[in-house]
């Protein structure tokens, strides 16, 4: 069926698209954006009940809900014509007759598809002047929504994500005619593991996020396209910072990972990358204190520290650590035998039931599967025995336990830390190198289902803090001004390919914005292991 | 016989000859007076032959629309192996439309066997009988009749020894008025709040449960039995205006008019008739001023449009309005059409099911503009806004609800013009205070 194609012509332009496409999806090929409010491509059914993507079709008798009408051959349809214009005109003037002028005080504003469309195409000026608008008081949906009907177009995005996506419908249309709102089932919370999507899903600022009340203006966000860190699923999401801080984490559509989904708890877990008690300077040990120093001397006495030693090392990464900087820091240790492990924190699963294979996983490592595939073992305990041997140990930002940390400071072996953070325990580090954290570098994660996925850098790195593959790469380019060193993340990736077969001959370029399935099989990286969820 | 009064004899009972006769009620009484012929005539025939005979017959929707009612059964898919459903509109809920119940309380048995000869044609097993929640006694009185038609094996597992399945099953509704369009009672006897489905698809594509589902009217149901006992050509030939618009037809006359009740006429009568011979006129004193056809969705007519309109679907079309369920609401000259039109609105602004913008908010503007009128608060320009909105609301949304609303402002406007502009112009006292 999808071979077969169909010849229609919107607003001019003629576009080829599969049998059974929709008029609105059709004229997105053609680069012409139906307004709507109902249709939402996540969602699985259109009631086309907004009327909003009413265009004319040649031929047919009345205006068509572009969302619901399927294209077919040789249909002529005029998005911008009067006619059309017109009748979108009159639903955006009912829309907006309820509708509070509180544009100021929304959260919406700059991004609400109601005040672009009007300024699109709605009417200048009520012909509603005569009467009070509806009011009615803000209502708690849940832990982190908050419903203001007077805003509401009653577009049931929300409704029908609970019921058809989300398969737990506490959400409806209550009561009927212009009294009609969105209720929520009596005793019932809008607090299942994705029900933040609702606040994008809404098309105004009806549903809104408690934890962004009031944050930010839209048009003072910078977004930037990025993979969330919260588990091994790997959606994709965008980071949205003003002044260099992360105040919200959303959705990126990528139909192969997460549709256009993320749940609270990958929403939720972004204030960690704004932590203040970052290290800034490299501190380099001298006698019994560290002292900042400039990254050259730092660089030449890491360099020194694994040119000089042998015997067996043992590397400590976080799950969040990306596939550069994990190959990076492995490559610089070549000489050694190694022992890496990467840390996979445990929670509770929580799928999202609508969507096949989308869940937020009980492993909250972003790059589980990176680090399998560069040799990483997840065998925690295993890793910390070898500690006790090793004559390094290097710490790539994982958060260790006090216990933990005892272990390794007690340990035979030179400490160095690459960190966001310095942990009180690893006093007795002989170096402390700061890294940026994800949203800080470029870098790539690959998620659960082998897929490599880019993020990239959201806010600027604290003081003098440096991508972890930066570090191992310039230790590995050796000193001297006629080292080449990767400068680049991509550079950084392209020189895993020689170990790892698996990377050779991808790039940057080609993974683009919503990653790259890896091939199946493992050449080369025969050191994974299955995932031990007892370790952590 | 006849009720609440005798059959005048300018009407042609067909379907309610037995009305106000308690025994044609029961079972046995029923066909005493020749019931269940026809369905058991219909078992030796083949399903298509059935749908034959209608198409002949000419019978179309007495619902409102006017859907030929024998090209409906044939777009039912053939044999998919799907379970098929019929499906009874017994909602009567269209203001001024009161000619289903009549059938419900005097001859429960007449609907059943139009519903199971109707569903033996479309291949159904389960015919669900959706009725008005407001309707006790029709309810009570069609339960029964079930109850004993089943003991008698003229429907149930296994019909007239037929081995053929046809079950009746009562679906309540609950007393909201758009129930009463299809795809809602499909939605409401599914459990779901009723709200129109979009079209496509349709219910004989995706009916009640996603299955093949025909819908039709209890009047035209009744009217099945008596085309299968005498002929599609009898039927058809019942018509003495249009040719399209064939058989007989139950008009529920109320308001101003000396006999309110329901009278069957054959397609084509005379409206003036029915009102000044049938209906015995006007109350003394009083002339008529305007009549709205077909329940309370379609536009206002006239005095002069109603006296020279021929009751059949094109006749009542061609004085621009609509046969619709031909529920006629005649109109003295004692009646404020300002008011009588703001009325019409609230109900369909209450009504509404909120779902498409244009009649959410659109019914409850023009319920609001109509009511700054009534209070002397209008203004000129509410005339465009009226016309304005009400072009808004038609033609434009998953059903016919807001175009309902508009029907009876536009028709109103256009020809009660000046009654408004009375209001406007301060020459009539408001009718209300506040708002």
């Amino acid at each position: 069926m999808a071979d077969e194609l169909v010849n229609v012509t919107i607003d001019g332009a003629p576009v080829s698209v599969p049998k059974g496409t929709t008029i609105i999806e059709a004229a997105k090929q053609a680069g012409i954006l139906v307004p709507h409010y109902c249709y939402h491509p996540a969602l699985p059914v259109s009631p086309a009940l907004c009327r909003m993507c009413l265009v004319e079709v040649e031929k047919a008798p009345k205006l068509m809900p572009a969302c619901v009408t399927q294209v077919a051959e040789g249909q002529v349809v005029h998005v911008g014509s009067d006619k059309a214009l017109k009748a979108r005109e009159g639903v955006l003037e009912l829309l907006l007759i309820n509708h509070p002028l509180d544009c100021p005080i929304c959260d919406q504003a700059g991004e609400c598809e109601l005040q672009d469309y009007v300024f699109q195409e709605g009417r200048a000026g009520t012909r509603y002047s005569e009467y009070a608008k509806r009011y009615s008081p803000v209502e708690d949906f849940g832990p982190d929504v908050l419903y203001v009907p007077n805003r509401c177009i009653l577009c049931t995005r929300c409704v029908r994500f609970m019921e058809d996506v989300a398969e737990e419908p506490v959400l409806n249309v209550s009561e009927r005619g212009d009294r009609a709102y969105i209720g929520i089932s009596p005793e019932q919370r809008l607090d299942h593991p994705w029900s933040g999507n609702v606040v994008d899903l809404c098309p105004v600022g009806s549903l809104i996020s408690k934890d962004f009340l009031h944050k930010a203006r839209a048009w003072d966000l910078d977004k930037t396209a990025s993979v969330c860190p919260g588990c091994s699923q790997g959606c994709n999401i965008t980071i949205d910072t003003r002044d260099d801080v992360v105040v919200r984490i959303r959705p990126r559509p990528n139909l192969e990972v997460n549709r256009h989904f993320i749940c609270d708890y990958g929403r939720m877990n972004y204030r960690w990358l704004n932590r203040g008690d970052r290290v800034e300077a490299p501190l380099v040990k001298d006698g019994g204190r560290h002292l900042a120093s400039d990254w050259d001397t730092a660089l030449d006495r890491l360099g020194q520290l694994v040119r000089g030693l042998s015997g067996s090392a043992v590397i400590l990464a976080s799950g969040r650590a990306s596939t550069e900087s994990l190959g990076l820091v492995k490559l610089m240790l070549g000489r050694l035998s190694v022992t890496a492990a990467v840390q996979v924190p445990v929670g509770d699963e929580a799928p999202l039931v609508g969507v096949p294979n989308l869940a937020l996983r009980p492993e909250r490592a972003p790059n589980l599967t990176g680090a399998e595939l560069l040799g990483y073992r997840t065998d925690w305990a295993e890793a910390l025995r070898q500690v006790t041997s090793a004559g390094l140990v290097i710490v790539l930002d994982a958060d260790l336990s006090e216990a933990d940390q005892g272990l390794i400071a007690a340990g035979p072996g030179v400490v160095v830390v690459l960190g966001t953070v310095w942990a009180d325990g690893l006093r007795s580090a002989e170096l402390v190198l700061p890294v940026t954290n994800m949203a800080e570098e470029n870098g790539t994660y690959v998620n659960r289902d082998r897929r490599i996925q880019r993020f990239n850098q959201a806010k600027s790195q604290p003081g003098m803090a440096r991508p972890a593959w930066w570090i191992a790469g310039e230790v590995l380019a050796g000193p001297g001004p006629s080292a080449s060193a990767p400068s680049t993340a991509a550079e950084a990736f392209e020189l895993l390919g020689d170990k790892w077969p698996l990377f050779a001959g991808l790039t940057y370029s080609e993974m683009g914005y919503t990653g790259r399935a890896l091939e199946a099989g493992g050449e080369g990286v025969g050191e994974s292991q299955r995932v031990d969820l007892g370790v952590m | 016989m006849g009720y609440p009064h005798p059959s005048h004899p300018k009407e042609n009972p067909v379907l309610s000859k037995h009305f106000g006769d308690p025994e044609a009620r029961s079972f046995d009484g029923w066909v005493k007076r020749g019931g269940y012929e026809a369905l058991r005539k219909v078992l030796r025939m083949s399903p298509e032959a059935v749908v034959e005979e209608i198409k002949t017959s000419g019978l179309r929707g007495r619902g409102g629309a006017g859907f030929p009612t024998g090209l409906k059964w044939s777009l039912m898919p053939k044999a998919d192996g799907r379970p098929h459903y019929l499906v009874c509109n017994a909602d009567e809920s269209e203001p001024g439309t009161f000619k289903d119940r009549e059938i419900m309380r005097w001859t429960p048995h007449q609907l059943l066997e139009g519903c199971a000869i109707a569903a033996y044609a479309i291949g159904a097993e389960r015919c669900y009988i959706y009725i008005r929640g407001e309707f006790t006694e029709p309810l009570k009185i069609m339960q029964q009749a079930i109850d004993e038609a089943t003991a008698k094996g003229a429907v149930g597992a296994n019909v007239f020894g037929s081995g053929k399945r046809i079950e009746m099953i009562i679906h309540r509704g609950a007393g909201a008025y758009i129930c009463g369009e299809e795809t809602a009672m499909l939605n409401s006897i599914e459990g779901k709040r009723g709200n129109p489905r979009i079209k496509p698809p349709y219910p004989a594509q995706a009916g009640v449960f996603g299955m093949p589902t025909t819908i039709n009217n209890v009047e035209t149901l009744a009217a099945v039995p008596h085309i299968i006992m005498r002929g599609g050509e009898w039927y058809k030939g019942l018509a003495l205006g249009n040719p399209k618009s064939t058989g007989t037809k139950l008009i529920s006359v109320c308001g101003h008019i000396q006999r309110p009740g329901n009278y069957e006429v054959t397609m084509g009568t005379p409206m003036k008739e029915l009102i000044y011979e049938m209906c015995g006129g006007m109350r003394p004193g009083r002339t008529l001023k305007a009549v709205i056809p077909g329940g309370s969705s379609v536009p206002i007519m006239s005095a002069a449009e109603a006296e020279d309109c021929l009751l059949d679907y094109e006749g009542v079309v061609a004085k621009g309005s609509m046969l619709g369920s031909a529920g006629m609401i005649v109109m003295d000259d004692t009646t404020d059409m300002v008011y009588q039109i703001w009325r019409l609105a609230r109900f369909y602004a209450h009504e509404s099911c909120a779902q498409c913008t244009q009649c959410r908010e659109g019914t409850a503007w023009s319920v609001r503009i109509l009511e700054r009128i009534l209070t002397g608060k209008g203004k000129q320009e509410h005339f465009q806004l009226l016309l304005d909105l009400s072009d808004n609301m038609t033609g434009k949304t998953i059903c016919v609800l807001s175009d309902s609303c508009a029907a009876p402002i536009v028709s109103g406007i256009q020809k009660f013009r000046h009654e408004f502009e009375a209001y406007i112009q301060g020459a009539r006292e408001p009718a209300m205070a506040g708002v």
